[in-house]
């Protein structure tokens, strides 16, 4: 049934159930919000109305109504811009200001915060309400996120994010009333927690309440030192993001220009994780054949995502020898890098620093593992850094990034084809994997390599691909909520897949907890993966094996893929851990 | 509150049988809750991860509920719980001064339990007893017109004389989560 009302004297008519919110947004009037998010794509809706910064008002009715969450009614008349709405909405912002921290410009978040700009945006020029300001302990137990729980304004996007979206469920509103604050069980550390780092949390927090452990300064250290060799790679979806952070389109590929930067910073070689993402399908697909050829046990899961591989660890510790045993690419091309690369050009692996340069807050805990290493001080990759971080670093520099000319990779952790890009979104794992085991399987070249059936941004896509004689039934995950869902209908043997991706951020990494905020336009995820698409068609050679730096390593270096160097390098082992 | 002979059996399979005897178990997380810390006298940690893994939920919204109700309490409770009423009728005769007054003779702040493990001192809203203001109800029973110091010595004195010797022991004897926080 429609419902027919107006707003601010404009005659519209919307379906039964809209808020006020969603139905002014259909004839152009903007409310502001702060709590508000919802995030359709990722089936998240954080419509609890505690900031009361969207209120208006609604003849009829003594308050002022929050705009997010009143459902419309026929006949109902709402004035958005009454003088009483305006001040009504600045009060609201004031008294959030009134015990939040005023250190503004020293703050991580300055000039990306929401309720910054939401504070700019609705003229507050002075406080009224002087509060007295929390002083909560900044939790840094983790290697990835920083908790300042002084900077929370309880919108609690996190806490739906984590519960609804993920389904990790490591926050909640603790206490009552003024004392309320999002914390972890039991006030344990983050480190302690389930948590998975995946970041996503990072990435809807309108404040600096959450944000990523901060490693730029490691990394210009890293550089300063003469006796360092700094070796630097980037994920595939960083290259499709970093031009937001100086105001290009998204979606812009910026490879070229990130290349020349990363060099202007004074790195001593830049490399590619695309190279291991080449390799990590060779490793991938001869493992999905060895297990298919020696019954192995079905289906194989993929393991490039540290989030994802620290949520199985938690949730379904029972089905550890199904994920892929492969290590992440960027953990291959670290190792590579100390190994391989430091043998054939005679460097002292000691003194290189691997610096990975990644779309993922995960990755950061991800290298500190301790298995993900030669020995414990040699780890594969010393120091990770977010897309964010890269673009202050490129900023702190003077760097002017948009006039930069494009530069290449260097040889030989540089080249890459296709099939590695598109590791960058979800379902770009698997596609790759299967152009290679299909040519693998049948001795046959594949014509066309766009696997449409495992693209685009639905939470769960299942496809059957025909390879030879044999049906592969093929599913794709991305969200970690996606993810249980089809890990319990494995564990109930309801669902029999012979290979899955999973991807914890929605989207794959193009939506990771480390790229530019997207600020609730989730359009901007979607103009990244065209992005990723159309870097794989423009590339010569779109298929892993086809590689010639790659077919050159395992020639001179590491010799049969899944073989015994190929294990000690390039595979790891999973941990049973406790669910909190 | 019951806090004492249940602790002779073992209390965490006695709150599991609990559990598997409810026909919803997430939906009754609250009513878990109070028969966990009727069991327990209170609810440590380490008690709200078990009922989390028992109901398949996570342990963060297990402690969300813990922390929002005052009923519930973290921290191990005294053999006898006095509530001071803080409602209208009894504030206005006089309650907070009474409150203190209780507060100094046990030697502890409201929130807080005796270190013999005796006592421990909250405050409710109105009980319904405005009639006797000010009240305090000590292990649920109502005690009105506490107006002098020596009504309430005697009123205390009283419940020590009745308490047995080991209580404290049995109550305060569960381990801290220690195995929950090196889990990862």
């Amino acid at each position: 049934m429609d419902i027919q009302l107006t707003i601010n004297d404009i005659s519209l008519t919307v379906p039964e159930g809209m808020s006020i919110l969603d139905a002014a947004r259909t004839i152009n009037i903007d409310i502001p919000t702060l709590c508000y998010l919802n995030l359709h794509e990722m089936r998240m809706n954080n419509h609890i109305a505690s900031c009361r910064v969207c209120v208006v008002e609604v003849e009829g009715r003594r308050n002022l109504a929050p705009a997010c969450s009143t459902p419309v009614f026929n006949g109902m008349v709402v004035k958005t811009d009454t003088l009483r709405a305006v001040q009504g909405r600045r009060t609201m912002v004031e008294l959030l200001l009134s015990d939040h921290p005023k250190s503004c410009l020293t703050c991580p978040k300055n000039l990306d915060c929401d309720l910054q700009s939401l504070a700019a945006d609705l003229g507050v020029r002075n406080i009224t309400y002087e509060g007295e300001e929390s002083e909560f302990p900044i939790d840094k137990s983790s290697l990835a996120i920083i908790r300042d729980p002084n900077k929370c304004i309880r919108c609690r996007r996190c806490e739906t994010m984590c519960n609804d979206v993920q389904t990790v469920g490591v926050y909640s509103a603790v206490g009552r009333g003024f004392e309320t604050v999002v914390k972890t069980a039991f006030d344990l550390p983050l480190h302690d927690t389930s948590c998975t780092f995946c970041g996503q949390c990072v990435a809807v927090c309108p404040t600096g309440a959450l944000m990523e452990l901060d490693q730029v300064d490691k990394v210009w250290k890293a550089l300063n030192d003469p006796t360092r060799y700094v070796i630097v790679e980037t994920a595939p979806a960083v290259r499709v993001a970093l031009g937001e952070g100086f105001g290009l389109e998204p979606g812009t590929i910026v490879t070229g220009k990130m290349v020349a930067a990363l060099r202007r910073l004074g790195f001593d070689r830049v490399f590619d994780t695309e190279f291991g993402a080449d390799v990590t399908i060779m490793e991938e697909a001869t493992e999905l054949i060895h297990r298919i050829e020696h019954g192995g046990r079905l289906p194989i899961l993929t393991s490039c995502c540290p989030a994802w591989v620290k949520f199985f660890e938690h949730q379904f510790p029972d089905l550890l020898d199904i994920p892929s045993t492969c290590k992440s690419p960027h953990e291959m091309l670290g190792v590579l890098s100390k190994s391989y690369y430091a043998e054939t050009y005679g460097i002292d692996p000691q003194k290189i620093t691997v610096v990975s340069i990644m779309p993922c807050i995960a990755k950061k805990y991800e290298a500190a593992r301790p298995e993900l290493g030669q020995d414990p001080v040699t780890p594969d990759v010393d120091i990770v850094i977010t897309t964010r971080e890269l673009s202050r670093m490129i900023r702190e520099a003077g760097i002017h990034f948009d006039h930069l000319k494009e530069e290449d990779f260097d040889h030989p952790l540089g080249e890459s084809t296709g099939a590695a890009v598109v590791f960058g979104t979800t379902g770009g794992v698997i596609e790759a994997a299967l152009r290679t085991a299909y040519e693998w399987l049948t001795g046959k070249p594949l014509e066309n390599v766009e696997f449409e059936s495992l693209r685009g941004m639905d939470g769960i896509k299942e496809a059957v691909i025909p390879i030879g004689e044999r049906d592969f039934r093929i599913a794709v995950t991305h969200g970690l909520g996606n993810a249980r869902t089809i890990l319990e209908k494995i564990q109930s043997g309801e669902s029999h897949y012979d290979a899955i991706e999973i991807m914890a951020c929605p989207g794959g990494c193009i939506g990771g907890g480390g790229q530019p905020y997207h600020h609730g336009n989730i359009e901007i995820l979607q103009a990244r993966a065209n992005a990723i698409y159309q870097e794989d068609r423009s590339k010569p050679l779109r298929k892993s094996h086809e590689n010639p730096a790659v077919l050159k390593l395992y020639k001179d270096f590491i010799g049969e893929p899944y073989g015994e160097k190929a294990h000690q390098l390039l595979h790891t082992s999973f941990t049973k851990r406790r669910k909190i | 509150m019951s806090n004492n002979n249940s602790l002779i059996k073992d209390p965490y399979q006695l709150l599991d049988d609990y559990i598997d005897s409810l026909p919803y178990k997430k939906e009754n997380l609250i009513l878990i809750l109070h028969h966990a810390q009727g069991l327990f006298g209170y609810l440590p940690d380490k008690v709200q991860w078990h009922i989390a893994q028992k109901l398949d939920i996570p342990s963060a919204k297990v402690y969300g509920v813990v922390s929002f109700y005052s009923f519930f309490t973290m921290k191990p409770r005294g053999q006898h719980v006095a509530n001071v009423c803080m409602g209208t009728a009894c504030f206005v005769r006089g309650s907070e001064k009474l409150q203190q007054e209780i507060e100094s003779q046990l030697g502890i702040k409201t929130g807080q339990t005796t270190e013999d493990h005796l006592f421990s001192l909250d405050s409710v809203r109105c009980i319904g007893a405005c009639g006797l203001a000010p009240v305090i109800t000590v292990d649920g029973k109502v005690h009105g017109r506490l107006e002098n110091t020596e009504d309430i010595k005697e009123l205390f004195a009283k419940y020590r004389s009745e308490a047995t010797p080991d209580a404290q022991s049995e109550i305060s004897n569960i381990e801290p989560i220690q195995d929950v926080k090196h889990a990862t």
